[in-house]
């Protein structure tokens, strides 16, 4: 058998693959744990040892979408008996459903939050980033540098001003406040990002349509636009994915009104040690950005490096 | 740009190419200069409200004694005497040094393993492509809503941690506490932070990996240097602006952590785990002493500011090598 | 959300107090969320019912309730109407102006502070303290004591044994000295093949668990906020030798006698430690003792409770838990607020609350005779309630707390330095904050 770099040999390529799979299985622990978590009791949640078969229970999710109160055994018989799954489920508790819980609440805030300032964001971003990569534009460098400088300051201290800022403009605890702010620490990445992506757009197309009669606007509209979808549809995952992880300025900024999810899920805790509620809130929290991790693979580096580094 | 190919000049300097003025002019409706101006305006704008208005005002803050839950107490200009406070005060150090330990060695341990798996997945075995989504994951997820799951995995006995731990080095699993012993915490939070961000060092680093031209390897093939030499005098060498790179973003990144481990620990026990941040959030948003929290996010600002501008010149050097 | 005009709001609120329904309003009340919240919700029925107003909730639980609604107040947040902050808040919030001044109102209304019981006026509802300057009506009285299982307490081969160890017979403790006594002789025993530990106590870091917990043990050791003659001089009171065998205590309690990763544990943390059986005592808030009367595992007698022991000098206190309800001043619908309380502060309503497991500070409440024995725990809430002594509730309190949290967690759980130390150090950072204050 010959030797070569390039292609490593077969029992190299073995070896490699199974620490890899190895390591895959450990990393991939904690998440399976977070899912299985969701569908057990709560005493199955914390048994000792803990358990790896259980009697799957969507106790979890009603608990996490609702609130519930105890009643004495006596008003529990005045109540008659429960009428639907889930009523079923907390009258084993001696518990009767009161409403539902703020989970769903935060959880749209999330959405409305992440999208409004993924849109802006992306707006804003292919603008500038259209006319770095096409115009003269003095102090260039500078100015993306500036950019990108704006994400080196800790969250915390930021947050400081702007929390005096909010406070001045009554944008505390607010959707637009919230969007805004998104946005605004948004902007670095997808300017960045779609910089990358439009500087390798070939000029000549838009020469071409300049020819042709095509003002500034349509060349960029009608030509540019349309080669970018892809860049910019995966800018945008990044900032939606940015918006919707955001924890420090979410906890700082918003009380209840617009607050999300992050500052929300970890507070479910404090009210019973409810485990496989949290697990529940957690798993359909992740859910939607391990998806769009995977759809995103061939993207990734180039998302999580600003755009220095393309595959 | 063909794949595989990375681009390795500095970021900065890779703009595209420019339109040539004189078709940019005489063409239908506004000059290119209004059109750029039109389009760079409202990124700028909103970055100066939401970056560098707060900026100056939070250095105009950190030289008086504001709080902001007193809204009608006077307000007195106590000149640097925040940052005088700051730099003399035991338990900032205590920050710091917290701050130290936690980043050299989520660095160390993430640049190790995640070096070694992109060597590993290099070798492109079959299904390479499928084990690299999955073990990026976690990085990918809200680092708030993982820690504080992580202190369930952490739980003596019953959690997940602590079992695996204790079955597979017969340990008792109720004997020792991750979060809640002095001398444990700080290794559960370098712990949890290496789980989630290896993947991010581990595809920089793959990229680097694949950047290197084949043609090097063959090269030394034929000047019969041992694979061991050759991994010392090409892969690693071609390879180290990725490394650093990684680790220049790894290392910004935690120099902020907030969420992760204000949910794993919450700085405790005691203030073994207090970051920086978290201690600055204490300062700013529990005690509420604005003008003295002021002073120190000015301080670390220019901190990370200064670490990560000599970083950046370093990193130049290695690459013009 | 709708806006109205001062004069429409006057002529509901008018409405509201003669005849019920009226021009509804929607009311968010903010609260921690625990079991008395829901509770809560259920007794504003029938104001709803009555008012016509809808009521939302907004309940954040313990570990994040101050840091989120100070956080809410100080920026000004129109996201509650009505407050049921916790008692120390209300320094800051009378001196920054959160919360409405109610002394005019309860003139108008006819609601008597007398009618209260008198230190949950003191503790809920007066800043300066002890002055008839009120901002808030006081809705829920809660201290710290403990439960123990008496189910335990009452075999006869654990009381053999343990008056053969201690030539006592196993009760609830009288002094700290029985009760860690009973901690370890409970602690890593086997009950019904479960291995059990002695007491869960407050240990928690980020909000102010640590510092309820060890400060309800340092009352009875001597500590003192300042000298009594002289405010905010605390060299000597916060560090003295007793205060240091209280927090040195507390340590030891720590050490000998909790469960297995108690590090951070506060009010959830010891309900699920004590209904899952894994603890033979445990320190918590009363608020807790409704839900373990008719909890399936230690319910139906099987729980006792008992007051605050006594330190070794005979001195007993608890620590002060409780609120007092308050109306937010950045609210735009203050009256339909102030209404709220106005039907709360009725001793029909009151009652009910009690029934319904809410503490209700109402002397015509707790002084009625069939009170003591209403519940198992009432007597246990009255004897309580008789001997708290709270936190500073200074504008800076926040401020003081952090230092103690972190003080307190550093000696009693990191094990770092001494407890003169600790206590040293705590006399510095509290006199830094009331310099900085110009109060020293």
């Amino acid at each position: 058998m010959s030797f070569s770099v390039t292609e490593p040999t077969r029992i190299e390529k073995w070896v490699a693959g199974v620490l890899v799979v190895v390591y895959a299985v450990v990393t991939l622990l904690p998440l399976i744990w977070i899912i299985g978590t969701g569908f057990k009791s709560p005493s199955d949640a914390i048994a000792y040892p803990p358990k790896v078969v259980f009697d799957p229970t969507l106790e979890g999710y009603v608990n996490l979408f609702t609130s519930r109160a105890r009643l004495t055994p006596d008003a529990l018989e005045e109540l008659g008996p429960p009428e639907t799954w889930y009523d079923r489920i907390t009258r084993q508790y001696d518990m009767v459903i009161t409403g539902p819980s703020l989970y769903g609440e935060r959880f749209l805030n999330s959405v409305f939050i992440g999208f409004g300032s993924t849109f802006l964001s992306v707006f804003l971003g292919t603008l500038a980033a259209y006319a770095f990569s096409r115009f003269k534009v003095p102090l260039k460098d500078d100015l993306m540098f500036f950019i990108l400088s704006t994400r080196m300051m800790p969250p915390i201290a930021v947050a400081i001003p702007i929390f005096l800022m909010f406070r001045q403009l009554g944008l505390s605890d607010t959707h637009l406040g919230m969007i805004l702010l998104y946005t605004a620490v948004n902007l670095s990445l997808s300017v960045w990002l779609l910089k990358g992506f439009i500087d390798e757009i070939p000029v000549e197309y838009e020469e071409a349509a300049l020819i042709d009669g095509y003002t500034r606007f349509q060349a960029f509209y009608k030509v540019v636009l349309p080669q970018a979808t892809t860049g910019i549809a995966s800018t945008a995952i990044f900032c939606l994915i940015f918006a919707w992880n955001e924890y420090a300025f979410a906890v700082l900024l918003t009380s209840g009104t617009a607050q999300t999810a992050p500052p929300f899920i970890p507070t479910i805790i404090g009210v019973g040690k409810d485990w496989p509620a949290v697990a529940a809130g957690a798993t359909l929290f992740l859910l939607p950005v391990m998806v769009f991790t995977i759809l995103l693979r061939k993207h990734l580096l180039r998302g999580i490096t600003f755009g220095a580094v393309r595959k | 740009m063909t794949d595989k190919t990375t681009d390795r000049t500095p970021a900065a300097a890779r703009l595209g190419r420019e339109i040539t003025t004189p078709l940019g002019r005489g063409i239908k409706g506004l000059s290119d200069r209004a059109v750029a101006w039109i389009f760079i305006a409202p990124t700028i704008f909103l970055l100066l409200a939401v970056n560098i208005f707060p900026l100056i005002w939070t250095i105009r803050l950190s030289l008086t004694n504001y709080r902001a839950n007193r809204t009608n107490a006077e307000v007195d200009w106590v000149g640097l005497r925040n940052y005088e406070r700051i730099l003399t005060d035991p338990d900032i150090w205590n920050s710091m040094q917290a701050t130290a330990h936690f980043l050299v060695w989520t660095l160390s341990l993430q640049v190790l393993i995640g070096f070694s798996l992109a060597y590993l997945i290099n070798k492109k075995f079959k299904g390479n492509d499928l084990w690299t989504t999955i073990i990026v994951l976690p990085m990918m997820l809200s680092p708030a809503v993982v820690g504080n799951f992580w202190t369930f995995l952490y739980q003596p006995q019953i959690g997940l941690f602590n079992y695996v731990v204790g079955f597979l080095s017969g340990v008792d699993p109720s004997s020792f506490s991750m979060i809640g012993d002095v001398a444990l915490a700080p290794w559960a939070i370098v712990i949890v932070d290496t789980w989630m961000w290896t993947p991010f060092v581990m595809l920089i680093c793959l990229a680097g990996l694949r950047s290197i031209p084949d043609s090097i390897y063959e090269a030394a093939e034929c000047d019969r240097a041992s694979a061991w030499r050759q991994f010392w005098t090409i892969t690693l060498p071609m390879a180290l602006p990725f490394l650093m790179l990684a680790v220049l973003f790894r290392g910004i990144e935690n120099f902020k952590m907030f969420d992760l481990v204000v949910q794993l620990t919450g700085g405790g026990p005691g203030s073994v785990t207090e970051l920086t941040s978290i201690n600055l959030k204490r300062e700013a948003f529990e005690k509420w002493r604005t003008g003295y929290a002021s002073a120190y996010g000015v301080i670390l600002f220019v901190t990370v500011f200064g670490l990560a501008s000599i970083y950046v010149k370093a990193l130049n050097k290695v690459k013009e090598r | 959300m709708k806006s109205i005009g001062a004069a429409s709001v006057a002529a509901m609120t008018l409405a509201v107090a003669l005849s019920g329904p009226a021009r509804a309003d929607d009311l968010t009340l903010c609260w921690a969320a625990w079991d008395p919240a829901n509770a809560l919700v259920e007794l504003s029925k029938d104001f709803e019912a009555q008012s016509g107003n809808t009521m939302h909730f907004e309940f954040v639980p313990w570990p994040n309730f101050a840091d989120r609604m100070l956080n809410e107040l100080n920026s000004g947040g129109k996201l509650c109407d009505l407050m049921i902050g916790d008692s120390q808040w209300i320094g800051g919030a009378a001196e920054n102006g959160h919360y409405v001044k109610l002394n005019d109102f309860f003139d108008a209304e006819g609601i008597k502070m007398d009618d209260f019981i008198d230190a949950t006026v003191v503790g809920y509802s007066e800043w300066p303290k002890n002055t008839p300057n009120y901002w808030a009506l006081p809705a829920f009285g809660d201290v710290v004591g403990w439960t123990y299982r008496k189910d335990w307490f009452e075999r006869p081969e654990l009381q053999a044994a343990f008056k053969e160890k201690y030539g006592r017979a196993l009760e609830a403790p009288k002094t700290f000295a029985e009760l860690k006594d009973i901690g370890e002789f409970f602690q890593n025993r086997e009950i019904d093949g479960k291995t059990v530990y002695g007491a869960s106590i407050y240990t928690e870091r980020g909000s102010e668990g640590i510092t309820m917990g060890a400060m309800d043990v340092l009352y009875s050791f001597g500590f003192q906020y300042q000298n009594p003659e002289k405010p905010y001089d605390m060299e000597g009171f916060v560090n003295s030798p007793g205060a240091v065998a209280g927090l040195e205590y507390y340590k030891a309690l720590y050490d000998c006698c909790t469960p297995p990763g108690s590090s951070n544990g506060y009010m959830s943390e010891g309900i699920d430690a004590f209904k899952s059986g894994q603890v033979a005592m445990q320190m918590n808030f009363a608020f807790t003792w409704p839900g373990f009367e008719n909890d399936a595992m230690v319910g139906n007698g099987k729980t006792g409770y008992f007051v605050n022991p006594a330190g070794p000098d005979g001195a007993q206190f608890a620590q002060l838990g409780g609120q007092g309800i308050s109306v937010v001043s950045y609210s735009s619908k203050k009256d339909a607020a102030l209404a709220y309380i106005k039907w709360f502060a009725q001793p029909e309503v009151q009652a009910k609350w009690w029934k319904m497991g809410g503490y209700s500070c109402l002397k015509s409440v707790t002084l009625d005779p069939s009170f003591p024995s209403s519940q198992p725990y009432a007597q246990t809430f009255l004897d309580s309630m008789a001997i708290v002594k709270d936190f500073w509730a200074e504008p800076s309190y926040a401020t003081l707390l952090q230092d103690t949290q972190r003080r307190f967690h550093d000696y009693v759980i990191a094990g770092n330095g001494t407890a003169q130390d600790a206590l040293d150090g705590l006399v510095h950072d509290w006199t830094e904050t009331f310099e900085d204050d110009g109060k020293l």
